[in-house]
């Protein structure tokens, strides 16, 4: 089974990333190549695992509804379901009766461990593995967009004083986020998620040289570890629970309606450990209100942007939630909050995308929006959120190693530094267009697919959350459309602005792009929202229970889909009026609107109210208190109990070591030698006769003693 | 043969020559003295030779060995007499006690 050799995803690149830091500097290509070679390798590997849990899923799948048709031929209904298209009408016919699952039949999980420690009774800390599709899914994602950002950093970061450092951290990051993906238990998986933070800090404040970019690495950091105590808090409120961190443990537990000990599950206590992870996703997911980091990030260099806050780490709130899914399902209160955060952050964040200028930021707000709406989606629906995901891995890398090429181009960030680019810039300019048509969700590229996906789920769900959804998430896809138009014309219409001459990227760095655009355009049609696909496409690739997997039959409600695509048009058409003469950056009419625009470009305050809400007693109060606490308290005790050991270190020295120890060697070395100048020294006087006097005393002593022996 | 009086006799002169080895500070007197201590070792030999022969050894291995001790006590004298010359003439004298210059 290929799965048994999963453990080797996240070790090769963590071999990979020991040999750059030991080795690097003296390759040929500066440690550069083992980044590339370990990661493509794990891609490979990912592909044979992809393969082996899709089919084994598909063939699952096949085989259950194979056992409900002879069922119903059994009972003589007569009604075939032959093309598996009627299954929701029949299900619905069933009238929510629960749906027979033959014995034996579930979908795939692999799962291997090590005990690392043995607490009393058969509770444990074990670290281990566990492969489903959800899994593959991320291994194919994460080593797929890391090996093309690896070797477009090779021409971005040609030439960077740190270089070798740069790519073992890369190597240092995919290893983390493949740990994290990987792990069956939730300590492993905190581990991988304060490791992908901890890499997420150093490449931020990469170029540390500048203040700048070290205060956004610090913002980051502490911002999402705001979110991570949650993610303590309620991974410990689990184990308090059920007394274990194994993930299919607890989903088996919570499945029964069990905790530790046979007792009821308590459904608050759950929704509280579930608000306090989702708490720790909206940190790492960038959510409303934690969001104010992923914009702030962008001061890394953009290949790290590309792969670590567009398509990877992100994802890892979102990957945490689809990961305890069973759980979430089993609290009605943490799903609504999740669909009104996703909700606010997806719309939210992509108003604040209209008024930038930095082409990076324009990205980071989308990206923030995206994740909004996966978050959101995961409320109604599994297969919609982490298809989201899988399609915005894609799209976004390629759209952020666009922009790092633009960047590259005329060396600014600015749009208004832009503007002409289409001519000098002709790869980057087609890729660019791919990504935007995706991000937009035009049909039939990726992205349609999947944020149509996510709307219908919303629709279907109804309510006043799913009517929230659906709305905010049209209005969203309008937004969208526009703000990606928008930039499309900054950038690549009217005169060029900036200085100098913009160029085309290297090769190295036109390659990846162009190898980012296919699944850009064509992976959405692995989740086609027909009946045909259900069965042996995407949703039945991923699926985390075959329960589950029947009831969530994809849709597709065509009015709904001409309605997004005409909400993505008009956004498009809305840009195409206002920008298609490339206004320069005071004509542009989103900068002209008043209070609007000043809302946005001080991203709704929340910088400010954080800064003097939070940062300002923090830093002036506490930290000022706790101050004083270590310098007149602590330090004090510290300084007492240090002076107390040097005296009585000085006084053992002088009087047990000096006076006792020493003294006690010196006396016996002086005794010794005393010993042998006055006494031994004498016999040896030359005097031969006192020697052959004693050779006869000895003599005549040997003679007595064999005598009287 | 009562071989008590021969032995006894050679214990005695053993016992001679032990004292003038030990106690005499004059080198030749010294040498003398050895040579008495090898002379009651020859008479031992020819008095067990003789008691060999008695119970019918016919090799005679004690006379001949005593010839042996003998010829060989001359070359030691031989010998000794040259150290002591070359003491006297180095030290002008022979006291045994002004050889001591094995020591500390």
């Amino acid at each position: 089974m290929v799965s048994d050799y999963a453990w080797l995803i996240p070790a090769l690149p963590a071999l990979a990333a020991a040999i750059i830091a030991a080795f690097g500097k003296r390759m040929a290509r500066k440690g550069a190549e083992v980044g590339i070679a370990a990661v493509a390798l794990a891609l490979l590997l990912a592909l044979a695992i992809a393969v082996e849990v899709f089919s084994a899923n598909v063939a699952t799948v096949a085989e259950l509804e194979a056992a409900h048709e002879s069922e119903e031929h059994a009972a003589g209904q007569g009604v075939q379901v032959a093309m598996a298209g009627d299954r929701a009408a029949a299900l619905a016919a069933a009238d929510g009766e629960a749906i027979e699952i033959p014995e034996g039949l579930e979908a795939f999980v692999h799962e291997r461990g090590v005990t690392l420690a043995q607490f009393q009774g058969d509770e444990g800390f074990e670290a281990g593995i566990r492969i489903d599709g959800l899994v593959a899914m991320m291994f194919l994602l994460v080593t797929f967009v890391s090996l093309m950002v690896q070797i477009y950093s090779t021409g971005y970061m040609h030439g960077d004083a740190r270089y070798t450092y740069f790519f073992a951290l890369l190597s240092v990051f995919t290893a983390s986020m493949l740990l994290l993906v990987i792990a069956n238990n939730l300590m492993l998986t905190l581990v991988g998620w304060e490791l992908v933070g901890v890499c997420s800090y150093l490449l931020i404040g990469f170029w540390w040289e500048e203040k700048v970019n070290s205060d956004a690495a610090i913002k980051a950091f502490l911002t999402t570890k705001l979110g991570d105590v949650g993610l303590i808090v309620g991974v410990v409120t689990l184990w308090g629970m059920f007394r274990t961190f194994n993930i299919t443990e607890i989903i088996t537990m919570v499945g029964e309606g069990v905790q530790a000990g046979e007792a009821a599950l308590n459904q608050g206590m759950l929704t509280f450990a579930l608000l306090a992870l989702f708490l720790g996703a909206v940190g790492k997911s960038a959510q409303f209100p934690l969001h104010t980091w992923l914009p702030d990030a962008m001061a890394g260099p953009t290949p790290v942007s590309a792969l670590i806050h567009a398509a990877t780490m992100v994802t890892a709130g979102v990957f945490l939630i689809a990961r305890l899914y069973p759980l979430f399902q089993a609290s009605p209160t943490a799903m609504t909050v999740i669909a009104v955060i996703g909700a606010i952050t997806l719309f939210g964040a992509g108003l604040l995308a209209l008024v930038q200028d930095d082409v990076k930021r324009v990205l980071a707000y989308s990206t923030i929006s995206q994740l909004g709406y996966m978050v959101a989606a995961l409320a109604f629906s599994y297969t919609a959120g982490i298809f989201h995901l899988f399609t915005h891995g894609f799209f976004k890398a390629l759209l952020f190693l666009g922009s790092g090429s633009l960047i590259h181009g005329v060396h600014s960030n600015n749009m208004s530094d832009m503007g002409g680019l289409r001519k000098p810039m002709p790869v980057t300019f087609w890729t660019f267009l791919i990504g935007s048509l995706a991000l937009a969700a035009i049909p039939p590229l990726a992205g349609f697919w999947s944020k149509d996906e996510i709307l219908a789920g919303a629709l279907s769900a109804g309510g006043a959350t799913g009517t929230l959804v659906l709305v905010l998430g049209a209005l969203g896809g309008l937004v969208t459309a526009f703000y990606m138009t928008r930039a499309m014309f900054l950038i690549f219409a009217g005169e060029y602005r900036g200085h100098g001459h913009p160029h085309e990227s290297p090769a190295s760095m036109r390659w990846p792009l162009v190898a980012l655009a296919v699944p850009a355009a064509l992976i959405g049609f692995v989740n086609l929202p027909f009946d045909f696909a259900h069965a042996s496409g995407f949703s039945a690739w991923t699926m985390f229970s075959l329960e589950y997997f029947e009831s969530h039959a994809a849709q597709f409600v065509v009015p709904l889909a001409l309605a997004a695509s005409a909400a993505a048009v008009i956004g498009i058409g809305l840009g195409w009026r206002l920008y298609r003469t490339s206004p320069s950056l005071d004509e542009d009419p989103m900068l002209r609107m008043g209070a609007f625009t000043r809302t946005l470009q001080n991203k709704y305050y929340l910088d400010e109210l954080y800064h003097h809400g939070v940062v300002r007693p923090i830093r002036d109060g506490i930290a000022q208190g706790a101050y004083w606490l270590n310098d007149n308290v602590i330090d004090r005790i510290v300084y007492l109990a240090g002076a107390g050991a040097t005296s009585v270190g000085r006084f053992t020295y002088d009087y047990a070591d000096q006076r006792g120890i020493d003294a006690g060697v010196n006396g016996l070395a002086g005794g010794a030698n005393a010993f042998g100048r006055d006494v031994l020294r004498k016999m040896q006087s030359g005097n031969i006769q006192r020697y052959a006097g004693a050779m006869f005393v000895g003599v005549i002593v040997l003679a007595i003693a064999f005598a009287v022996a | 043969m009562l071989a008590v009086y021969p032995l006894t006799f050679a214990a005695l002169l053993f016992s001679v020559g032990a004292y003038g080895v030990l106690a005499r500070r004059n080198a030749v007197l010294v040498l003398m003295s050895i040579e008495l201590m090898l002379a009651s070792v020859t008479v031992n030999l020819v008095v067990f030779g003789h008691l060999a022969a008695e119970r019918g050894d016919a090799a005679l291995t004690g006379q001949v060995f005593a010839l042996f001790v003998i010829a060989i006590g001359a070359a030691e004298v031989g010998v000794g007499l040259a150290i002591i010359l070359l003491l006297f003439r180095n030290r002008a004298s022979i006291n045994i006690d002004d050889a001591d210059l094995m020591k500390y």
